[in-house]
């Protein structure tokens, strides 16, 4: 059990995907590539003990065990969309705190651009580790404005629990209004650095997976178009899907990426 | 060698049909009964378009099988496995036609036309078309047997554009466990035709020129 305070300001019309789907429907390719796979898999994931290290450009370097990193700011419960690349999307509930609670308590130091996130590998524990499909570990990032950004959420339940392994337990982010997959799951390292990070996805397929990955219904994937999306668990049959909304309907951050083109640094 | 009679062949045939039909049935009763998982359309469209790769090998596999073990009476199987594949393509094809562009011909073709992907999987399936409608006996006969034959080779190509579609559909996840395996039986299935087409090719060769060297006169 874990439930947040529900935050007001991110309370959503839309209904809640059900548990089931969010929790059976997963990329997390640590424990396979098929979606069901990592509720099948992902058991044998180990998540206490568990400490995350703080590194790189800051001030105050930690290594924090996961009742303390829990204990750092009051949890919250928030209503996000979940927008995947591959053109599907969900609405799920959230519980964590904004990662600038984090940022703020290690002190990053001038030089601190961007934010590097390092999920979990070990082989032990995931067998989708012996797979080829990705270089591991999985590392996502973000520039240090958009992890300052009060959506990015660090995230430890959801529904009011404790995250399931296939969800990226014990500790994970979401990042709404980017695509699902700039969200790393299972986090055991989190690096300040000067340079843009070399992230997984970015790394094997550069032309389909830029850094920044807005959710973007002019920018499409090489293989589909990400104008429309389908709500999983909702829309049926014969509905139609949806249209994708810009920064996933996120206009807040649209700030952060004034001056910048989007369709360049897509 | 086994040589069924009229009666086990027939017997044998609506076995083989129940059995194809299977995968069809199954997604038919899971819809019903809530069971495509959290994305049922992907569900279906993967699910159809794995049937129509099956069923292209399958077919493709009769011939070979056929040589290897003697059993000349597997050719009468060909025609409804054949249309198998065809009826599972077209199934993969609706499903995208219907439920991913509701029947939004126009926006279906511009993804036809912006995606490599699409482009060689529809371009698949409409080279199969003249296939199925040339698979009677009538038409047969209209074609006349070699070029009934050269049409119907086509699937050659046809079902190395479909692991194309497939291998592209999954490069940019990256998974090509799947593909892999397809590609080797399907290039294993290929590879065996250039072998034999070699083979009579030399062994005819060889006959020719056995026949001008007796011509020669001494």
């Amino acid at each position: 059990k874990l439930l947040g305070k529900q935050n007001p300001v991110y309370l959503m019309t839309d209904k809640t995907t059900p548990y089931k789907d969010a929790t059976t429907y997963n990329n997390y390719y640590e424990f396979g590539t098929d979606k069901a796979e990592p509720a099948q898999n992902a058991g044998t994931l180990k998540t206490r003990p568990w400490t995350v290290s703080i590194e790189g450009e800051v001030k105050k370097p930690m290594t924090l065990d996961l009742d303390s990193l829990m204990k750092l700011a009051p949890m919250e419960q928030r209503i996000y969309r979940l927008r995947c690349v591959e053109g599907w999307s969900m609405v799920i509930p959230w519980e964590g705190y904004s990662l600038s609670a984090l940022i703020k308590k290690v002190e990053p130091t001038g030089n601190a651009k961007y934010i590097e996130f390092t999920t979990l590998a070990d082989k032990k524990q995931m067998p989708g580790l012996n797979s080829p499909v990705l270089e591991w570990p999985y590392v996502e990032g973000l520039r240090m404005d958009e992890a300052m950004h009060p959506l990015a959420l660090l995230t430890f339940g959801m529904y009011g629990e404790v995250l399931p392994n296939q969800n990226g337990a014990p500790v994970r982010m979401v990042v709404p209004w980017k695509y699902g997959f700039k969200s790393a799951k299972s986090i055991v390292k989190i690096r300040f650095l000067k340079e843009q990070p070399k992230t997984a996805w970015n790394l094997t397929a550069a032309n389909e997976y830029g850094f920044y990955s807005n959710v973007n219904p002019t920018v499409d994937h090489p293989r589909w178009s990400q104008a429309t999306e389908r709500r999983i668990g909702e829309d049926g049959f014969f509905t139609k899907k949806r249209k994708t909304l810009m920064f996933n309907g996120y206009n807040d951050v649209a700030s952060l990426y004034t001056g910048m083109d989007l369709k360049k640094y897509f | 060698m086994i040589n069924p009679n009229p009666k086990q062949f027939r017997l044998l045939k609506a076995t083989l049909f129940a059995l194809a039909l299977l995968p069809f049935i199954r997604l038919v009763v899971y819809a019903f009964i809530d069971q495509l998982g959290a994305n049922p359309i992907e569900f279906i469209t993967r699910s159809t378009g794995d049937w129509t790769l099956y069923f292209l090998c399958i077919t493709l596999a009769v011939t070979p099988l056929r040589r290897f073990t003697g059993w000349n009476w597997l050719i009468k199987l060909r025609r409804m496995l054949g249309l198998f594949a065809f009826f599972y393509a077209a199934s993969h094809f609706t499903t995208f036609l219907w439920f991913d562009h509701f029947f939004d011909i126009t926006e279906m073709l511009k993804d036809v036309y912006k995606r490599p992907f699409i482009t060689v999987g529809f371009i698949a399936f409409v080279l199969l078309i003249p296939l199925a409608v040339t698979s009677t006996n009538g038409m047969i006969k209209r074609l006349g047997g070699k070029r009934w034959q050269w049409l119907h080779r086509t699937v050659y190509g046809i079902v190395m554009l479909g692991m194309l579609h497939f291998w592209w559909m999954r490069a940019g996840k990256h998974n090509f466990e799947k593909p892999i395996i397809f590609g080797t039986i399907v290039a294993i299935l290929l590879l065996l035709r250039v072998y034999w087409y070699l083979k009579q090719k030399r062994e005819t060769g060889i006959r020719q020129s056995a026949v001008v060297q007796k011509r020669q006169p001494t």
